[in-house]
């Protein structure tokens, strides 16, 4: 259990250290955001119909941009196959560092995005329901986007390549996250919602860590 | 009782004379059941009394839904040998199929936009079938692009059989994710489960054509394996 704490403590440090690469995908979360009301129309009814696929849509992206950084530094300088050679397991290296990645992208994510539900005329109660399910859902990004990252470590065009591998995988998150809101703004309960999203963080914490071990030992082989 | 040895196929030098021998039946069998599979769909089904003419598409159409999604499972089924027994020829043939399997999957969107136009009114909507198929074409394209990236042979295959996995334990949940998300956003504009009941001769039409595109993707695999030995192992391609 040392090893993981002190992957992810080292992991929080580097990101720390290099505060502009995450900054550069938060800020593109926001910028995407508001380029929404920009193309479509500012009318309030519309851009809260609207406001949590947008929003959903942006994270999945800041997500991918991120993940570039999830496995590409350790490879260079040859971390990466120290903790292929290390005596614990590599799933649980990988573990500890899809979570320092969802400290560092994810979470400003879910923080971030009261503000930009602000933005598009959201309530309270509405914002509580999409940044819960950003909540829920943004580590699940983090887990299946580390197998697409562990399978183009080290490749040429890896980072546009990594979107058409993950962004399909992204889907079932993608409807369930936005369907919560969509629920809650017709006057359903939200909770199959939930619990459909908890359902895939869940096997995802189970399965992911496995296959991106896997795909890191055939990527490094 | 002398043990079978199943795994005497697996080594590109034995395989590759024996997919040479296979690949013409299965094309002749292709080209024949296709000739026959067309003529019945042409000229022995009958007209459908609401969709006119224009249903005849179904014969292709509904055949290359079905290998698309056949395809992906045989793919990842090779894939996932590939890993386990770690044999050189199951990485071959996931990538032999990848190609076909994408085209099926092209196909079957494309013939469905040219019978949705007539029937529907509209070249697309977002329904479940649609969506998911449409989903399928972009985990073939991911499969493609990854093992196309990758210049190390080896580590393509096996790179590309973890894709492969990972997208055949996601196609299940892509698909009730869409399905649900196609209840809560849009009414059944329409509905193929309530589909009426079919002529027997279109039935025939439709299992001739389907078989025709079984051959035809046998011996594509085929044709694409040898290719594939041929480029990585030319020694195994000329002792026989």
């Amino acid at each position: 259990m040392s090893i993981w704490a002190s992957i992810v403590q080292r992991d929080l440090r580097i990101a720390w250290r290099r505060r502009s690469d995450a900054l550069s995908s938060l800020f593109f979360f926001v910028i995407v955001v508001s380029l929404f009301p920009l193309g479509v129309a500012p009318e309030p009814s519309t851009l809260r119909l609207m406001a949590s696929g947008v929003l959903w849509v942006a994270a999945l992206l800041a997500t991918l941009l991120s993940l570039g950084r999830l496995f590409a530094a350790d490879h260079l300088d040859g971390t990466l196959e120290q903790m292929l050679l290390a005596a614990e397991p590599l799933w649980l290296v990988v573990t500890s560092k899809v979570f320092a990645h969802w400290l560092t992208s994810g979470l400003p994510l879910v923080l971030l995005s009261p503000l930009m539900g602000l933005q598009f005329g959201l309530e309270g109660d509405e914002i509580a329901v999409l940044s819960g399910a950003l909540l829920l859902g943004t580590p699940v990004l983090s887990l299946i986007g580390s197998i697409g990252a562990a399978l183009t470590v080290g490749l040429r065009a890896g980072s546009v390549l990594l979107a058409l591998l993950v962004l399909p995988l992204y889907i079932p998150v993608l409807v369930f996250g936005a369907a919560a809101s969509g629920a809650f703004a017709s006057g359903l309960t939200v909770t199959p919602h939930f619990s459909i999203l908890g359902a895939l963080l869940l096997a995802s914490m189970a399965l992911a860590p496995l296959a991106t071990a896997l795909a890191l030992r055939i990527s490094l082989e | 009782m002398a043990a079978i040895n199943w795994f005497k196929f697996s080594s590109p030098h034995s395989f590759y004379p024996l997919a040479g021998r296979m690949m013409p039946w299965f094309l002749a069998a292709s080209l024949l059941l296709s000739i026959v599979g067309l003529y019945v769909a042409f000229f022995v089904a009958p007209t459908d009394f609401q969709q006119g003419e224009s249903y005849r598409i179904i014969f292709i159409h509904v055949p290359a839904a079905w290998m698309s999604m056949f395809i992906y499972l045989v793919m990842a089924g090779w894939a996932g040998a590939g890993l386990v027994f770690n044999t050189r020829l199951s990485g071959m043939m996931a990538r032999a199929l990848a190609p076909t399997g994408a085209m099926f999957t092209f196909l079957a969107l494309w013939t469905g936009a040219l019978w949705g136009k007539p029937t529907w009114g509209t070249w697309w909507v977002w329904d479940a079938r649609l969506t998911s198929e449409l989903i399928l074409l972009f985990l073939y394209i991911g499969f493609l692009s990854l093992t196309a990236a990758i210049e190390d042979e080896r580590r393509a295959d096996r790179a590309g059989a973890v894709l492969a996995l990972v997208g055949v334990v996601n196609i299940p949940i892509i698909y009730f994710s869409v399905v649900w998300w196609n209840t809560l956003h849009q009414g059944a504009s329409v509905s193929l489960k309530s589909a009426p009941k079919m002529a027997t001769t279109m039935l025939i039409g439709m299992l001739l054509m389907a078989l025709a595109f079984w051959m035809y993707s046998i011996a594509a695999a085929l044709l694409r394996v040898r290719s594939i030995i041929r480029e990585r192992e030319p020694r195994a391609a000329a002792e026989v």
